[in-house]
């Protein structure tokens, strides 16, 4: 009643509108565009609202309208629970709710909802340019919050807002690296939880991959002991296609073993695997994984297998034997499947394949003369291939020419297929750099890959790369060099230019870090972190007790600093005070009336000597202690003076 | 058993919030006496980064707990912000100006602010009254006023004042409360229609020479709430002085008697202090010369603004002799 705040004025509002629209804009692609329009008319509404000062919505049309809101939300997403349609509640109750504010509290709760906003942008991106989007909007926010306070323009909450958050910086790295973390999830997730995660899939068709290699996303690492497989040799084996419809290709044994049924021979390579948890049982081991891995299963198809979909970072020691023949004998069903194709599908192409296997005396001159028609058929590889309408096979192979890896392994075995060859398609990822930082390699989303697998009497399956016929660069250099340079590529991938390329080094080792540290500072990062630091294995309860040891540090800092300026007082008084006692010591005591110069003048005279020394001091105390502001140096020139007076 | 209870809110108040007597010198906000809680905003914060750190841990969003944790660090730098903002601040009671009863007190409160920076966003009131907003600039002093409403007349002590701020965010509460010693003196309410004022034997006389008050100039005085803008010394005041009012020697005194025993029997005791405060203030409007006798108090005759306050006090601080035990 009695303690009411005023109301708020127009620069509140307008702090409020600002805010909204930061917030709002990285949210706007993830919404419905009825929602966008909406928000757009109600924050419009809102602005309109503040420079002619009309009155806020009345309870009633505001509870129909979140009603509206709701309902409309529900029907857009089928479902109300879940990340999706709950970050689209909360941007139309931002927007509903400025209409509606009468007063400053109301004004508060809509800067807490605009500031969860900012923490749903992590649901779906938790990159370097959102988390700095996020900060910025906070401080906005926060400073914001700020002007409900002061009612001080903008720059002064701006300002305020700044420094807050610069303290609030320390508390958030002490809480960070020690708050006990908790391996999630605390309870089911919902169904959406892993959607906006980017990875392979256990099906292949036109333009599913080239959606992934627009990903930086890291999908594994690799620390190798010794030296690492040459570029042409890292294939990682996932989801090995073969069924066709004539669109999309699926997986079609799906037999294993817990030990590999090749014999292991030749060349080495032995490293540790860490995966990234999306939510698949693939381990995408390098061609062709040894025996002896504890709980792995070695399919028919030669991949290797967790027991359940990977839902946390995963590490596995592993062993790779890139020279071994594999399929030795070979299962005739599953050669059978392999040389199945959709009935009706592909007309022309069968046609091509007819005439290219006319003639020949085995697969193997088949094969030859398949990749010859590739090598000179003119075909171009590019990120954004024209779309495919019909038959996706004739299409490209006759009309476009141009596609990506997915393309080329698709109509390559196609082809085959219908030549009698057995062959089927394999996806996983071609790649991996060693960063500089740690010499680990590291193979992202964009390094995704689509191959096919040849099956030769007497060779067994025989891996053959389609796209490296028209693109060779793509296997031995990765995907920026075997794009034609007029091709538009993620920036970070361009390395054109020796900046570019240094640049992009250390963006990626940045990345890297950001991603091993921030993002991935799980529990046994975190325990490997704190006893990294000596703490040896902390439980719980001790990190509790070193937080909160540590937080308090940090409030018993701040709180120096709040008392400081008291003290710095004291000392300007203390020399005084010294500079008094010492005249007093000489019969020359200050009477308790006199002000500075006074003294100063009459100790002049006392001391004629010392005149100038003395009235310099005197004046330089009157000012420090009644002028208008001090500069910093000033107390120890005073300091200096009183020390190196000389009294006769 | 509801006095017992209240008595004992009492002194858990006064020890909770160190309650003592009024303080007569300047009061420092020192360390002790100030009280840091969250507001209801602060809470309410405090829910969202809950629910933000549960979301944190559901979906493994290593961003997610290091904006959860980097809100809840500003919070607890805004604690502190909230607290230095107070910290220091040294409060003196200002003058207060009588006031008729019924009228609102204007206490005035000096706050000093020593620190080289502004502290802004306070408020103070006092306990049960309307709020004042103010800020200090650095190294100023705030005249901060603060209303009380009155019912009797006497002296009216400002009683127990709150100074708030919940700078920088609003989710932090930083207070504190203290007793200055500052007073108010309430003269009685006047009686809203009076009698004509009584006149003496010789009030004609008196009445002809009305003007005679005005003539000789006495001297220079403060200027008081009652006195007639008429009389101000507005030439001082444009040199930039205080405001003061011009005195005049009084001219024959003794005509007009406010007598309280001549007033009518049946009149209670507060009514016949409202008539004789209604009456003073007449006389002291016309400048006519006066004298008042109260129980036990007889004021000699005489005009001008001080006189009638001298009165007026009187009759504000009036207790009849045999009343004491009542009062």
């Amino acid at each position: 009643m009695a303690r009411l705040e005023p109301l708020p004025l127009p620069a509140h509002f307008l702090w409020l509108l600002g805010l909204s629209g930061i917030t709002l804009a990285p949210h706007l692609a993830h919404l419905p565009t009825w929602l966008v329009l909406a928000c757009g008319v109600m924050l419009a509404g809102q602005a309109l609202r503040t420079f002619t000062r009309q009155p806020p919505l009345s309870g009633l049309v505001t509870s129909l309208l979140a009603l509206a809101l709701a309902t409309g939300i529900s029907l857009e997403f089928q479902q109300f629970l879940g990340k999706a349609p709950g970050l689209a509640l909360l941007a139309g109750l931002l927007c509903l709710k400025q209409l509606e504010s009468r007063r400053r509290r109301d004004l508060r709760a809509a800067i807490f909802l605009a500031l969860f906003l900012q923490f749903g942008l992590f649901f779906r991106n938790q990159g370097i340019p959102i988390a700095v989007l996020a900060l910025f909007g906070t401080w906005i926010g926060l400073a914001a919050l700020v002007s409900l306070q002061i009612d001080d323009g903008f720059k002064g909450p701006a300002r305020i807002a700044g420094a807050l958050l610069l303290q609030g910086l320390p508390f958030m790295l002490v809480l960070f690296a020690l708050f006990p973390r908790v391996q999630g999830p605390l309870w089911g997730l919902p169904e959406d939880a892993l959607a906006a995660k980017t990875g392979l899939s256990d099906s292949m068709s036109p333009g599913s991959i080239g959606e992934l290699v627009q990903s930086d996303a890291i999908a594994l690492r690799a620390s190798f002991n010794g030296s690492p497989p040459l570029p042409n040799q890292r294939y990682w084996r996932g989801p090995v296609l073969e069924v066709f419809d004539g669109r999309t290709w699926r997986p079609g044994s799906r037999g294993w073993a817990t030990q590999p049924s090749y014999p292991v021979q030749g060349d080495r390579f032995e490293y540790e695997l860490t995966l990234e948890p999306l939510d698949y049982p693939w381990l995408l081991a390098l061609d062709f994984p040894g025996p002896g891995i504890p709980g792995a299963r070695y399919a028919t198809t030669f991949q290797l297998l967790a027991g359940k979909p990977i839902q946390s970072r995963q590490r596995i020691n592993l062993t790779a034997y890139p020279g071994v023949q594999v399929g030795l004998p070979e299962n005739p069903e599953t050669l059978a499947r392999a040389r199945q194709l959709p009935p009706g599908s592909g007309p022309r192409s069968r046609e091509l394949a007819a005439s290219l296997a006319a003639g020949r005396r085995n697969d193997g001159e088949i094969l030859q003369a398949t990749l010859q028609y590739f090598r000179q058929g003119g075909f171009g590889y590019t990120l954004s291939p024209p779309p495919l309408a019909d038959d996706p096979v004739d299409g490209f192979l006759f009309d476009t020419r141009r596609g990506f890896c997915e393309h080329f392994a698709s109509s390559f075995v196609f082809l085959l297929r219908a030549a009698g060859v057995p062959a089927r398609v394999v996806t996983g990822y071609l790649g991996g750099d060693i960063n500089p930082v740690d010499q680990v390699m590291v193979v992202r989303q964009s390094d995704a890959h689509a191959w096919a697998e040849v099956w030769l009497e007497g060779r067994g399956w025989v891996r053959v790369d389609p796209t490296a016929l028209a693109a060779p660069r793509r296997q031995s250099e990765g995907l920026a060099q075997a794009l034609p340079d007029n091709e538009t590529l993620p920036f970070m991938l361009r390395g054109d230019l020796e900046w570019l390329r240094d640049l992009r080094l250390r963006w990626e080792a940045f990345n890297h870090s950001w991603n091993r540290w921030i993002l991935g500072y799980t529990p046994d990062r975190q325990r490997e972190f704190l006893s990294r630091l000596g703490l040896g294995q902390p439980d719980w309860q001790r990190m509790v007790t070193i937080l909160a040891v540590c937080c308090g540090l940090l409030m018993a800092g701040l709180l120096a600093w709040a008392l400081r300026s008291r003290h710095r007082l004291d000392a300007l008084d203390r020399l005084w005070a010294g500079f008094c006692r010492r005249l007093a010591k000489r019969g020359l005591p200050r009477l308790p009336w006199e002000g500075p110069l006074a003294y100063a003048a009459r100790a002049s005279q006392a001391f004629p000597g010392a005149d100038p020394a003395l009235q310099n001091i005197a004046s330089q105390y009157a000012r420090l202690r009644y002028g208008p502001t001090a500069a910093p140096g000033d107390l120890a020139l005073l300091k200096h003076a009183i020390h190196t007076l000389k009294l006769p | 058993m509801r006095g017992l209870a209240s008595t004992l809110g009492k002194r858990l108040d006064s020890w909770l919030f160190r309650i003592r007597p009024a303080e007569s010198g300047p009061i420092q906000l020192i360390q002790r006496r100030i009280f840091v809680l969250p507001s209801g905003a602060g809470l309410l914060l405090g829910l969202t980064l809950l629910a933000m750190l549960l979301g944190a841990i559901n979906y493994n969003l290593g961003l997610g707990f290091a904006l959860t944790f980097l809100l809840a660090g500003v919070a607890l730098s805004s604690l502190l912000q909230a607290f230095r903002n107070l910290l220091g601040l040294s409060i003196r009671p200002g003058n207060c100006a009588p006031v008729f009863a019924g009228e609102p007190a204007n206490f005035t409160l000096l706050v000093h602010n020593p620190r080289p920076t502004p502290r802004p966003a306070l408020r103070c009131w006092i306990k049960g009254c309307p709020v004042t907003d103010f800020q200090v600039s650095a190294k100023a002093t705030a005249h901060v006023a603060l209303v009380r409403p009155t019912r009797k007349r006497g002296r009216l002590e400002i009683g127990r004042v709150l100074l708030e701020t919940r700078f920088p965010l609003g989710l932090i509460r930083a207070w504190s409360v203290f007793t200055p010693d500052a007073s108010c003196l309430v003269y009685p309410q006047p009686e809203a229609n009076p009698p004509p004022l009584p006149t003496g034997p010789s009030s004609a006389q008196a009445h002809q020479q009305g003007a005679f008050g005005h003539d000789d100039f006495a001297g220079l005085r403060n200027h008081l709430a009652t006195d007639s803008p008429r009389h101000i010394a507005w030439k001082v005041y444009a040199r930039e002085g205080p405001l003061m009012v011009k005195e005049f020697a009084g001219g024959d005194a003794g005509e007009i008697v406010l007598d309280w025993e001549t007033l009518p029997m049946d009149l209670a005791t507060e009514a016949r202090l409202s008539r004789l405060t209604a009456w003073v203030c007449q006389a002291g409007t016309l400048g006519l010369p006066f004298s008042l006798r109260l129980p036990g108090l007889r004021i000699p005759p005489s005009a001008g603004t001080t006189h009638a306050s001298r009165c007026l006090e009187a009759l504000a601080l009036f207790t009849l002799p045999s009343d004491h035990g009542q009062a």
